[in-house]
């Protein structure tokens, strides 16, 4: 049983964010990128943890991206990801991103392939289900447990106001979420290993995306915070009422 | 030409997601000079007729219980509906459902897709250019749709609802599924409410708490302001991490991201991680006994002072209030 991880590699949560060239791009200038922490924490440690409980026997991720995210590569081979591929192009949108992670899966013939819920900074929701879709495989979204069995999956997910418990037949797609698992920190020995793991670096293949982002703008933050008192509580509800109209 | 919507019923209602998709759906059928088609499964008279009053011309009613277990009928019926109402727009809600079924017709049809649009459309030429979140709420981006067919997912609570006196035609579709296989059994199904609260991510009233709470016994406290208010409870992260609050109730970057109309913080320092998950909500209320938090500087109103003798004085007011209002 292979499974593939899904990586991507976006700005660390405490980033400034800025936009350069007429905010047509996003500033990466002095940015530490980081992986995404659902495709970290969750989908790629519980990858991990099926491979050392035995029931699976590789674990390979997978990104798209340019040779400047190798070093969040690195960090992944280091958690204990046994091998890694690099599809080398910069993704326009989710499509093209799903697009190359089909593509890769099927030639390679991947049991299982994970995705994060949504990468933290374009927030698609995206990429696992099309990955599904371009694949003509079952897709469990937002899964929280997942267990297997022969060639069954049991797998725990968020649905609306609640969870449910499904079992899915191999091979599949899903999405993480959280309660997969618990984030790991790579050790000595796993950052001195990650330096020789495989990393192969393969073209891209399609006519590229299906959309395109034209600009960005920041979104205006709360400029000012009515301050209240601990006495003025009755003035706070009535101000909820007339002014913010929320109650 | 027809802007296709797919509605969901939950709990024996119209969510109101799908019904906010329905009146965006009408509002790009003005501007491309076309009707709003809606597909619905199981849905009854009451629910048919809330549908027409969002603003539906005419509904595709559908029963086939096969289209509650997995996402792979759901797509096909819609590809099915589009097909036959020559739909270019494929409107859904960026929620639960939205996320697996929309990429995945996206995928399928070749069609451009925007995720969580915040705004209208706006035509270029035969291009739509589409508004919606980046950054976890920092920033920004609008998108250009390129393809002929164009598919967008609806952050809930983007827009007021609007109902008219609007009545759709309904007919009677019968989805062929004979051709989908599914390899997905539901075993067992959970729900996280208790006492009828309201979803979190449905939620338009939120109480949420820290660890300024201290521990997991002075939580009665926010579940009675909560229950003041009619409103959901959520937590930060480091309290559903010490399993003080169950993990549904965890929102942010890591967590569930929620814009209701009221979100009240409560003993949360205000991290960007923690942010990142609730700085859409309309309005902000934050209560924090250091004056320095950075909560203030992300809230609309604040109280410097200590929770436990401030809360208990919100529910009384809440409570005062709501009965003035009767
Ligand atoms: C990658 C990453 C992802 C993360 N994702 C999330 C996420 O999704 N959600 C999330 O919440 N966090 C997340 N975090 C953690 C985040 O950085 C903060 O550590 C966390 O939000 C702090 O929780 P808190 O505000 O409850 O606790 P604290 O930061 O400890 O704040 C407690 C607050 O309570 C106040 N207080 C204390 N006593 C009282 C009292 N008696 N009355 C009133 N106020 C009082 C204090 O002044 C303080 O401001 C993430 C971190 C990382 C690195
Ligand atoms: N460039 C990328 N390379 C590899 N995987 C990606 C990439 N972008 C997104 N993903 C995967 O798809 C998931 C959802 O991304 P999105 O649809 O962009 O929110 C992420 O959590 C990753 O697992």
């Amino acid at each position: 049983m292979k499974i593939l991880v899904a990586i991507s590699n976006v700005p660390d949560t405490t980033t400034k964010i800025q936009f350069t060239d007429n905010d047509t791009k996003f500033n990466s200038a002095g940015v530490t990128f980081v992986i995404n922490p659902y495709d970290e924490w969750y989908a790629l440690v519980r990858a991990l943890e099926l491979k050392e409980s035995g029931l699976a026997e590789k674990v390979t991720i997978i990104h798209v991206g340019l040779a400047d995210s190798e070093a969040t590569i690195r960090k992944g081979l280091a958690i204990g990801a046994d091998d890694a591929v690099r599809i080398d192009a910069e993704g326009p949108d989710s499509f093209f991103v799903a697009e190359q992670i089909a593509n890769y899966a099927k030639t390679n013939n991947y049991d299982i392939v994970m995705a994060g819920k949504e990468t933290i900074n374009y927030n698609g929701s995206s990429v696992g289900a099309m990955v599904a879709g371009l694949l003509d495989l079952p897709f469990v979204s937002l899964a929280t447990k997942l267990d297997i069995s022969g060639n069954k999956a049991t797998v725990e997910q968020e649905i609306d106001g609640g969870t449910q418990v499904v079992e899915c037949e191999l091979p599949f797609v899903l999405s993480a979420a959280k309660g997969m698992a618990e984030q790991r920190i790579p050790n000595m020995r796993g950052i001195m290993a990650s330096r020789t793991k495989p990393l192969q670096v393969l073209p891209a293949i399609g006519n590229g995306g299906l959309t395109s982002i034209k600009s960005f703008q920041l979104n205006p933050g709360r400029t000012t915070c009515k301050m209240l008192t601990e006495d003025s509580i009755d003035e706070l509800v009535s101000l909820l009422h007339t002014e913010a109209k929320v109650i | 030409m027809s802007v296709l919507v797919f509605v969901e019923i939950n709990k024996g209602r119209v969510k109101k997601a799908s019904l906010e998709c329905v009146n965006y759906a009408s509002k790009i059928a003005q501007l491309t000079n076309s009707t709003v088609v809606a597909l619905v499964n199981n849905a009854d008279a009451t629910q048919l007729e809330e549908i027409g009053k969002a603003g539906a011309n005419k509904i595709l009613s559908v029963k086939n219980d096969k289209l509650n277990s997995d996402s792979i009928y759901v797509t096909a019926a819609i590809e099915q509906a589009a097909k036959t109402e020559n739909s270019k727009v494929i409107v859904f809600a960026f929620d639960i459902t939205g996320k697996a079924v929309a990429p995945r017709l996206s995928a399928k049809l070749k069609a451009g897709m925007v995720a969580g649009a915040t705004d209208y459309p706006t035509l270029n030429g035969t291009n739509f250019e589409v508004k919606k979140n980046v950054f976890s709420g920092k920033a920004s981006a609008i998108y250009s749709i390129n393809t002929d067919v164009k598919i967008i997912s609806l952050l809930p609570n983007s827009f007021p609802l609007t109902l008219s006196a609007n009545a759709a035609t309904v007919v009677d579709f019968n989805v062929d599924l004979s051709s989908v296989s599914s390899k997905i059994t539901i075993k067992e199904t959970k729900s996280n409410a208790s006492d009828g609260m309201v979803p979190l991510t449905e939620a338009e009233l939120v109480v949420s708490a820290g660890r300024g709470l201290k521990g997991p016994e002075n939580w009665g406290i926010i579940e009675d302001l909560a229950k003041s208010l009619n409103a959901t409870t959520a937590c930060s992260r480091p309290v559903s991490d010490m399993h003080w609050r169950p993990h549904h109730e965890h929102v942010g970057q890591t967590g569930f991201a929620i814009r209701p109309n009221l979100y009240i913080a409560i003993g949360i320092s205000g991290a960007i991680q923690h942010l990142a998950g609730v700085n859409g909500s309309k309005t902000i209320v934050v209560i924090n006994n250091d004056k320095e938090a950075p909560f203030f500087k992300s809230a609309d109103y604040g109280i410097v002072g200590d929770a436990f003798s401030i809360v208990p004085k919100l529910t009384e007011a809440i409570k005062k209030f709501k009965a003035s209002q009767n």
